[in-house]
């Protein structure tokens, strides 16, 4: 796999290695020649100079053979700009833009490139105010119109002890599978939940924070 | 005459400056938009339209600009790919009908010809100007001159 990321910064930084890590072939794409040379010296990455829109410089970084492509500079324009060209000019799979002013989200989505806002992110999290502490993982899949979170069941938890078809979930709401142990079942109406189960709950956005206080008690 | 229209010059540049006082002058509804206050000193005094102080990337701004009633919009802000964005913003979002976007790089130009956005490159307009200043004299006089 693949990955060409275009910004800097500490979001870049700790992105690059964890992708590194995980055995990617990573290129960043930066301005600034001062930290390209920081990065090149800290992180197992090509690290190629320049304006990530610009054509020649995509054509540089090798973006014709990347799989994703990530925007992440701190100008929406230049991330727009970035995700459009690899896919026009270089039909680079995947592109992903981080919208920073959280309207551009949509605006991006419109204009047929998959954007993510951070700001959206942790705002729609701590809107969530159920137990956050036992979430493990949340998803958003669909644009951000569905979403899938991981999440422990504790002791206090009101569904432990019960069948899942008693513990009154909301509509649009939906266990799929619960994680005991080193087993993973996918759940029928009949399953009691245990103390400890890692839950994968899918919902929509408008009925998560219903399901998440049913499922751990949490009055919110 | 023709009926007014209404234009929303972004980048109140040299260029944005000079389209705008233009289309005042000729009778259109204009909006400038520029993100520096002192940029408006480039509108000539009988300019009778707004000027709108605000980045042109953010949507709130365009939605002061009443780009839902616009007819056209101009994209002349030094940055290609602002004007690239709010171009294609203001026909994919805003509907409006005729949209153009200044952009310096040529290889940017080709890209955007693909998603139908219409643009003009003032590097390929001067290049292809001094070609034919260089290979026909008779040619460059008359555009000179015209």
């Amino acid at each position: 796999m693949k990955v060409l990321i275009a910004g800097g910064g500490k979001t870049l930084y700790f992105l690059c290695r964890s992708f590194a890590a995980k055995g990617y072939e990573v290129v960043v794409v930066n301005r600034d020649r001062g930290e390209c040379g920081q990065l090149a010296r800290e992180l197992r990455a090509t690290v190629v100079c320049g304006d990530g829109s610009d054509a020649s410089v995509l054509a540089d970084a090798g973006a014709r053979s990347a799989d994703v492509v990530l925007a992440i500079t701190p100008n929406d324009q230049d991330n727009l700009v970035i995700c459009q060209l690899a896919s026009l000019l270089y039909d680079v799979p995947r592109t992903v833009a981080l919208a920073n002013d959280p309207d551009n989200a949509e605006v991006f989505q419109r204009l047929g490139v998959t954007s993510f806002s951070t700001t959206q992110v942790v705002g729609n999290m701590i809107q969530q105010r159920a137990a956050l502490e036992q979430i493990t993982n949340l998803l958003p899949v669909g644009e951000g119109r569905v979403l899938v979170t991981e999440l422990v069941l504790d002791s206090s938890s009101p569904v432990v002890g019960r069948r899942l078809a008693d513990a009154t979930l909301p509509v649009d709401a939906l266990v799929a599978v619960v994680i005991r142990g080193s087993e993973a079942i996918v759940p029928k109406g009949g399953s009691i939940l245990e103390d400890g189960d890692r839950v994968v709950l899918v919902t929509l956005p408008e009925h998560h924070g219903d399901a998440l206080r049913t499922l751990t008690g949490e009055r919110g | 005459m023709r009926s007014q229209r209404y234009a929303v010059v972004v980048g109140c540049g040299r260029l944005g400056a000079r389209l705008a006082n233009h289309l005042s002058r000729d009778g259109d509804s204009v909006v400038a938009i520029d993100t520096g206050e002192s940029a408006f000193d480039k509108l000539s005094p009988d300019f009778s339209g707004f000027r709108l102080q605000g980045d042109a990337t953010l949507m709130a701004v365009l939605r002061e600009a009443r780009l839902d009633k616009a007819d056209i919009l101009v994209a002349t802000t030094r940055e290609d790919n602002v004007n690239l964005m709010v171009a294609q913003v203001a026909r994919e979002i805003f509907g409006v009908q005729r949209v153009l976007a200044r952009l310096f790089d040529p290889k940017r130009e080709a890209a955007y010809e693909r998603l139908g956005i219409e643009t003009i490159c003032p590097t390929t307009l001067a290049s292809e100007a001094f070609l034919r200043a260089i290979e026909g004299p008779f040619g460059s006089r008359k555009e000179g001159r015209s």
